[in-house]
């Protein structure tokens, strides 16, 4: 019986034959802690009498959701993170450096590893060929300390994707439409495979943004096969050498199949307040937006700035409408600034924020007010997502988000390509 | 081991967001203080009013979004002993276990708000005692009941050195 890419992964990291549903212990190669959950890790750790972790190279801790930090209580748990990083080993990313997916895609998550993260959207790391997934706090420190942990191996679902993107449509509307076809819990327990020819096609940026939001759909993971792509991206930040082929065996088993066309696909949008809540931009009706936030671990790489300067260039926002724009991490800030791009931001009438998760999870830099809405690049629009339950997020492209800045309401994108 | 006390119900699609906002970021590292604000967008008062023992009693997909543990820890600060829900997100059921609080996944549609419950983990039974029905549930993969019996995750590695779930 052949093996999908999770079951040849989990398998290699056993020392077993695993297939779906077995449960098996599993060796871990990458973790992650950011500063939302890394704090309680750390207290973990102690609770559980551990003092050095297994691997401090295969550790990275991120200061990237309070970053800068806006209150005395976020501070101190950055401190102790930067203590417990200084006493381990293991890599720190200070305030600025990033939003922790970008930086564990452009670092360290190679094809084949296991990545184990304190952060639902560690399923990032999928894109690149890896078996990533998301873990609370516990979970994450017990794999610092013992080096491993525990998985159920998933069962997977094939989602064959075929036909050619139009312009001004991307891998965000194509992600958005799946999770609103299978729904907030249709891959519960499962992994998403990611294949056929739209998928191959696509460069590493696009992928990573699939991945990413497989959790959305309640997966554990969402993965992609390595190829030409994987190595590009690998060579492109300097890591060549770890690229490996991996795929899944021509007679492997899945759970289920689901093809899905891209010709026909618009620009997408999730309504409040669920994910799975969505529409064609073109069906929304009228929405008055009050802010952009153009960034996040989802949209904010350099190939989504480039798309939003692109539409932006000689123009202006809207008088009502606020625009904020966080890169993912401080490579994209320094591409940015040499091609000119945040001249163009700037120009443009927008705010240009620290690299990290910015405003996405609602604890600085872009609180929304009673009744206002915002398109965001992010990945969650629950109640209350953006700092405040009377506030209502809306998902998009980086473009329906940019031509909704000029336009001051939700704006299909496709008049500007 | 039986459990006693209130079902308090919620609709679906109760998020982490809605159970530890992200306006209490801050918080995070004072679970006590974080616990006062529980579930505080789905039910404003419901920190006020959840006695101990007491039951969450939610619809499909609860604990969906972030994996922040600090959700079902609060619940469990609060004093709810154990959540109850159609289906469960992936990390929060995880999580839950790992910090010691009982999920069951079962037809929450047969419990209505206020009902005392009667829960038998290891039978698998609920007990309404107000509508005098019984509910059957499946019962948690091994593996987890491990981890749950011992107390949590951390109790488990203490106890054993090491996983001990196979």
């Amino acid at each position: 019986m052949g093996k999908t890419i999770s079951e040849k992964i989990l398998s290699e990291h056993s020392g077993k034959e695993l297939k779906a549903d077995d449960f098996s212990i599993v060796k871990v190669d990458l973790c992650l802690l950011q500063d939302g959950t890394g704090p309680l890790a750390v207290r973990q750790l102690e609770q559980l009498g551990i003092k050095e972790v297994v691997n401090p190279q295969g550790i990275a801790v991120f200061l990237d959701h309070a970053a800068p930090s806006p209150r005395k209580e976020l501070s101190n748990d950055h401190i102790t993170l930067r203590n417990f990083a200084r006493r381990t080993g293991c890599y720190l990313f200070e305030v600025g450096e990033g939003v922790c997916h970008q930086i564990m895609s452009e670092m360290f998550t190679s094809p084949g590893d296991v990545l184990v993260g304190a952060d639902s959207h560690t399923c990032t790391g999928g894109a690149l060929g890896a078996f990533a997934t998301g873990m609370g706090s516990t979970d994450v420190a017990v794999a610092m300390g013992l080096g491993k942990t525990w998985f159920r191996v998933p069962r997977t679902i094939k989602v064959v994707v075929n036909g050619k993107f139009r312009p001004g449509v991307f891998a965000k509307d194509f992600m958005l439409f799946l999770i609103g076809t299978l729904g907030a819990e249709g891959a519960t327990y499962k992994a998403l495979e990611f294949t056929g020819e739209a998928m191959e096609s696509l460069p590493m940026p696009e992928r990573l943004v699939i991945s990413n939001m497989a959790v959305e759909a309640g997966a554990k993971a969402g993965i992609f096969a390595s190829d030409k792509m994987t190595k590009a991206y690998l060579k492109q930040h300097g890591r060549e050498e770890k690229y490996r082929e991996l795929r899944s065996d021509k007679d492997a088993k899945y759970d289920k199949e689901i093809d899905i066309e891209v010709d026909k696909l618009a620009p997408m949008v999730s309504m409040p307040h669920t994910v799975d809540n969505t529409k064609p931009v073109d069906k929304a009706g009228k929405v008055k937006v009050h802010q952009v936030f153009i960034g996040s671990c989802t949209n904010g790489r350099i190939e989504d700035l480039r798309v939003v300067a692109d539409i932006w260039k000689g123009k202006k926002r809207d008088t009502d409408t606020r625009v904020i724009i966080t890169p993912a991490s401080k490579d994209v800030y320094m591409l940015a600034v040499k091609e000119g791009l945040i001249e163009t931001f700037v120009d443009f009438g927008a705010t240009v924020t620290t690299p990290g998760c910015g405003a996405c999870v609602g604890v600085h830099g872009g609180i929304l007010g009673d009744g206002e809405n915002c398109v965001s690049t992010s990945n969650r629009n629950f109640l209350g997502r953006m700092g405040n339950p009377k506030g209502f997020v809306y998902l998009a492209s980086p473009a329906t988000a940019a031509a909704s800045a000029i336009k001051g309401e939700l704006t299909d994108p496709r008049e500007y390509f | 081991m039986i459990l006693r006390g209130k079902a308090w119900k919620f609709g679906n699609d109760i998020s982490t967001d809605l159970i530890a906002p992200g306006r209490y970021f801050h918080l995070r590292s004072d679970l006590n203080e974080l616990a006062k604000h529980v579930l505080e967008d789905a039910d404003a008062e419901f920190a006020k009013k959840v006695g101990k023992g007491d039951f969450v009693v939610g619809g499909r997909n609860f604990g969906l979004g972030s994996s922040r543990e600090h959700a079902p820890t609060i619940i469990k600060i609060a004093g709810v002993s154990c959540v109850l829900a159609k289906s469960f997100a992936r990390i929060f059921f995880r999580n839950a276990i790992n910090i010691g609080l009982p999920v069951i996944e079962c037809d929450t549609d047969k419990i209505a708000a206020g009902d005392e419950l009667e829960i038998d983990l290891e039978k698998g039974v609920i007990k309404d005692v107000t509508k005098k029905v019984d509910l059957k549930f499946a019962p948690i993969p091994k593996a987890m009941t491990q981890i749950l019996g011992d107390g949590g995750l951390v109790e488990h590695i203490k106890k054993h050195g090491d996983f001990k779930i196979e």
